[in-house]
């Protein structure tokens, strides 16, 4: 984005070029926060409903629009209409705040993840520590949330999320350490260009310690992220609604807003630290159709794992705060130490990386997918086979 | 540079425009019709018993302070990480590597002291009331209610 503002300036010499610069940034800006989190924001809740009434044997929303797709605009249009109940009990300031704190949060990781070669808000050369580090503020709005409301489904899911987030930081950061080791950056964009666009130069099949980090990373953002099976603050069967039982309307709106952001979000960090981000092959050479290219290919790759996402909500049961504090720290953290400590000495061993080890991976990554759609055949076969309706 | 972080700071500003727009949005158009009923806090129905203002399971401070020690150390441990690739490159791998190496083991040290000292596992409690339940020979029943 510098260098197209640069150019800009370069073009237009008569305007001043600070004004020009400072104009350009707002507007990138608000492209991105009007444009693109806000919708994908909104059409993600649209799209998760759909996923988990397929997996469940319903229909969903398919009313409003075609197949249901205006459903997030109606539910927009609802909460704006809805009375805004601030209770008396609540401390209010704090309670008013709160959500500007987790919009804000989740909306200024977007300033370091790539939308393609030359589509960054900022490359940063700091990039996948600030993200780790901005997204933290969620967890202040959310504390500040739950302690405000004065109620105790709210105080339990905010301290919960607190303590939560808080332990997942530490396996979050530690996955990203041997990606940072074996691209030597910590820019976004650095890490996609020690990348290639063929899935075996991805950094997930650089090395086995390379492949369980990426899987641990995973879950770790899923746990960031409030998902379930880890999404206790928000726990609906025993906390109604967490941290989020007091705010009414457009206010508990906002919240929501953050999380199914925040999944976007989740699906570009994996894409971009594990998959070769935007890389694609050089078909062309005009630069507007590369970048488009680049675009959808990083956003595929990014919405698959938010699909992935919706999946695992709509499998797994949710677990327990016991369960969840001993995954962390007696699993994640140990594991993702010694996927740290693997990852530098396998890079000692083969400085260059090693062709071998990549294609082996990648062969056992094919080889798990291939069993898995073998039973997922399987059992649809054997459902249909037993009359449990159509699959 | 200076530029790629101003960025950060319009990106926070137009987190907090974004929900200030919406908020103003539906000010226009919602309406406000308060009662002493709707302004009560909800607790399922029932009648508030005091403050939720409360002091909570000191646990949750204790695993606050672990976080707080291993972030720092996630923090030290990024810009070794920089600049590992250009170590190994340079022929000083194995040098780079033991400095990890006695880095992560004195966290790994960390972890298992914390861990030995129980400070992790969320139900070490029940655990040690069931133990003396059981070598005062109370009925099972009587465990589980402890427990839960």
């Amino acid at each position: 984005m510098l260098e197209f503002l640069n150019g800009l300036a370069a073009a237009n010499p008569e305007v001043p070029g600070v004004l020009l610069r400072v104009a350009g940034m707002l507007a990138f800006g608000a492209l991105v926060v009007f444009v693109f989190i806000l919708p994908v924001a909104g059409i993600t809740s649209w799209v998760e409903r759909r996923v988990w009434a397929r997996i469940q044997s319903r229909i969903g929303p398919n009313r409003v629009g075609p197949g249901g797709f205006l459903q997030w605009l109606a539910d927009g249009l609802k909460n704006l209409l809805k009375e805004d109940v601030i209770p008396q009990a609540v401390d209010e300031p704090l309670f008013r705040i709160a959500p500007y704190l987790v919009v804000a949060g989740f909306v200024a990781a977007f300033v370091a993840i790539p939308f393609g070669g030359s589509l960054i808000i900022a490359d940063l050369n700091i990039g996948i520590l600030y993200i780790t580090a901005i997204t933290s503020l969620v967890v202040v709005g959310i504390l500040m949330a739950g302690w405000s409301s004065n109620n105790k489904w709210s105080m339990l899911g905010g301290i919960r999320s607190a303590t939560q987030i808080i332990s997942y930081e530490i396996p979050l950061g530690l996955t990203i350490f041997p990606v940072v080791l074996v691209s030597g950056t910590l820019s976004t964009q650095g890490i996609t260009a020690a990348q290639g666009w063929a899935p075996h130069t991805w950094h997930m099949f650089h090395n086995p310690f390379l492949l369980v980090s990426f899987l641990l990373f995973f879950v770790c953002a899923l746990a960031e992220g409030n998902r379930t099976p880890f999404d206790l603050p928000e726990a609906e069967s025993e906390l109604v609604a967490g941290f989020a039982t007091e705010y009414s309307g457009m206010r508990s709106l906002l919240f929501f807003l953050a999380e199914w952001g925040n999944l976007y979000v989740i699906g570009a960090l994996v894409a971009t630290l594990f998959m070769g981000g935007w890389q694609v092959p050089r078909f062309t050479d005009d630069p507007t159709l590369l970048a488009v290219a680049q675009f959808f290919t990083i956003f595929l790759k990014a919405y698959f794992w938010v699909f992935v996402a919706m999946w695992v909500r709509a499998t797994l049961p949710r677990i327990r705060i016991d369960q969840l504090m001993a995954l962390c720290w007696k699993y994640l953290v140990p594991m993702a130490l010694l996927n740290t400590l693997g990852t530098a000495f396998f890079m000692v061993l083969f400085p260059e990386g090693s062709l071998v080890v990549r294609i082996a991976l990648v062969a056992v990554v094919l080889a798990i997918i291939f069993v898995f759609a073998r039973r997922v055949r399987f059992h649809l076969a054997r459902a249909r086979g037993l009359g449990y309706g159509a699959v | 540079m200076h530029f790629d972080y101003a960025n950060i700071l319009v990106f926070l500003g137009l987190g907090v425009l974004l929900c200030a727009l919406m908020m103003w949005l539906g000010a226009l158009l919602r309406p406000a019709s308060p009662d002493q009923i709707k302004l009560s806090t909800y607790e399922c129905g029932e009648e508030v018993e005091g403050d939720s203002w409360i002091n909570f399971n000191i646990r949750f401070y204790v695993v606050a302070l672990v976080f707080l020690i291993f972030d720092v150390e996630v923090a030290f441990i990024y810009p070794v990480a920089a600049v590992f690739k250009d170590w190994v490159s340079a022929g000083n791998g194995l040098f780079a590597l033991t400095e990890i190496l006695v880095f992560v083991l004195i966290l790994l040290v960390g972890l298992i002291y914390v861990w030995s000292k129980g400070d992790i596992s969320w139900v070490k409690q029940v655990a040690a009331t069931k133990q003396s339940a059981v070598a005062a020979g109370q009925a099972p029943g009587v465990e589980r209610h402890v427990a839960g």
